[in-house]
């Protein structure tokens, strides 16, 4: 099928078994709300609300995972900035939910071109308190479809929400995209910690007030076991050419397929040049860098920002290879023949065309 | 093989309809393709207009900083997109609105009097179909069949009527391009 990003999205949450969207309108990422709208009300079970705000969908989205259903937000850069304080809840309550930012440039309104100036604002955890979110990075419409569900099943897995950061232009451009089969959700595993009514059981409670500062720490604790649990088990990269490579690219999303194309051209020429593109930006994939790094002298960092993934990339490597940086933000798209003349400069001034 | 071609027109004259349904066509012939409409703020009678680039091999980047192809429905699409063509790439004109000649000699400049012939056909809101079946006959870019297959595909939510008026431009405008009755300024580049 040929599809718009933002229906992949929406196409790929409904298979999931997602029958419960919030969203409140914001370019360039409408035609998610817009396809959800249309897919939940022919839907038996399915619930969609225009909310009022996007602090009124964050918290609708909490109320139905509180009951034990899988939810799902979407928008863009602003409005992901307002839904931070549901997102910090969702963490404290450890509640599932699957967020999608369609990034734009920015800060402030920006524009509504593609940018990937939301890095740091995912990665980090983005509101406030002691917690981190699941981030992953599709770079075409077929990941869209791919890692939606996954966002969903690590969502629950985990009990945590997963943010899949895209950008404007993957939301409109149309690829051709093969769905899995669709989940009935009332297949999916009972979660034994939901709120759906205490009768002959005792009562629940999920709140995120602990005001008992010995019970604070260890609820910090047990946050932080868990996110070292799913930093070894869900880092994933795709590579690319990087066999034989003496300088790899890093770039995710947009970026990622603008380096591939790069690296083509490069590689004609005779380059040894090969992409590791992260699809899980937390956990960043430092395991896949080190293991590369013990061959590789050379990594060039690629983002469309002035560089944040570069600092994960730095903190990866702890200064044992050479880390090089080219970022266009704003919402500029750079061509493949400009990544292939940055490739190009720094390729033969650090002297990687001659023979080990 | 990677071939990039850009659609553009006033909003309403089907730009983003004809790439939807080239790309499509080019889907179902087995090539790998992209679509990216431009999305936010174009002024009013100003260049909507879509990218559509196809492969036999993956694409890295949807965008066109140089097209090889570019489909002119008016005036400022001209404008707009004459510069960005690559050397040796084709403009498709719609002859019919607009009326300044291209100025650049290293590219081939094909006129169809689109409106002209939909007229003709009984239907004026065909003008996009005539422009990409003429575009499709004189590229090759996908075959005529698939394009027909592709154009059912993608309306064939509407009323039958609208599949066969949408059909017959198609039609039309590749068999304007076989018959050679084209308006040429520079066919032939060396």
């Amino acid at each position: 099928m040929l599809l718009r990003g933002s229906h992949v999205y929406a196409e790929a949450a409904v298979r999931a078994g997602c029958r419960f969207y919030f969203g409140y309108p914001i370019t360039p990422q409408n035609e998610l709300t817009e396809y959800m709208a249309n897919a939940l009300a022919s839907l038996p079970d399915g619930v969609f609300i225009q909310a009022e705000s996007e602090l009124a969908a964050i918290n609708m989205v909490i109320g139905v995972s509180m009951a034990g259903k899988r939810a799902m937000t979407s928008s863009s850069s602003p409005g992901i900035s307002l839904k931070q304080e549901g997102i910090s809840f969702l963490s404290a309550m450890e509640l599932p939910a699957v967020i999608i930012n369609t990034m734009r440039g920015g800060p402030g309104l920006g524009n509504i071109a593609a940018s990937q100036g939301d890095y740091f604002q995912a990665t980090r955890g983005g509101g406030h308190g002691d917690y981190r979110t699941i981030v992953l990075a599709p770079g075409s419409g077929q990941e869209m479809a791919d890692l939606t569900r996954a966002a969903f099943e690590y969502a629950d897995r985990y009990r945590i929400p997963v943010i899949i950061l895209g950008d404007g232009m993957m939301s409109q451009m149309m690829e051709p995209v093969e769905f899995p089969d669709p989940i009935d959700p009332k297949s999916l595993p009972p979660k034994p910690w939901v709120l759906d009514g205490a009768k002959d059981r005792p009562s629940r409670i999920i709140k995120s007030l602990i005001l008992d500062t010995s019970a604070m720490e260890e609820h910090n604790w047990k946050l932080f076991r868990k996110y070292e649990m799913i930093e070894k088990e869900i880092s994933q990269v795709e590579l690319f050419l990087t066999d034989d490579a003496r300088l790899v690219v890093i770039a995710y999303g947009t970026a990622s397929r603008i380096a591939r194309g790069a690296i083509k051209r490069v590689r004609e020429m005779g380059l040894k040049v090969g992409l590791m593109s992260p699809k899980t930006l937390w956990p960043f994939p430092k395991r896949y860098l080190l293991e590369m790094s013990r061959v590789v002298t050379d990594f060039l960092v690629f983002e469309m920002s002035t560089g944040q993934m570069l600092e994960d990339v730095k903190l990866s490597l702890e200064g044992r290879r050479r880390i090089h940086f080219y970022g266009r933000p704003g919402g500029i798209i750079s061509t493949p023949d400009e990544i292939a003349k940055v490739i190009n400069n720094i390729y033969f001034k650090e002297g990687l065309e001659t023979e080990v | 093989m990677l071939i990039k071609t850009v659609f553009s027109g006033f909003g309403g004259q089907g730009v983003l309809m004809m790439g939807y349904i080239l790309a499509v066509s080019a889907m179902r012939g087995g090539m790998q393709v992209t679509y990216l409409p431009s999305y936010g703020a174009e002024v009013r009678g100003g260049t909507a207009n879509c990218t559509v680039s196809i492969s036999d091999e993956d694409i890295a980047s949807p965008v066109a900083s140089s097209p090889d192809y570019v489909i002119a429905m008016n005036n400022p699409s001209l404008i707009r997109f004459e510069g960005q063509i690559k050397t040796k790439g084709t403009i498709f004109l719609n002859s019919d609105l607009i009326d300044i000649d291209p100025e650049r000699e290293d590219i081939e400049v094909f006129k169809i009097p689109a409106n002209t012939l939909a007229k003709k056909m009984g239907s004026e809101r065909a003008m996009n179909m005539i422009m990409l079946g003429a575009f499709v006959s004189k590229t090759k870019i996908t075959s005529i069949d698939s394009l027909m297959n592709g154009l059912t595909e993608v309306i064939n939510t509407k009323s039958k009527k609208q599949v066969e008026i949408n059909r017959k431009g198609l039609e039309m405008g590749a068999k304007y391009v076989l018959k050679g009755e084209w308006g040429c300024l520079r066919e032939k580049l060396n």
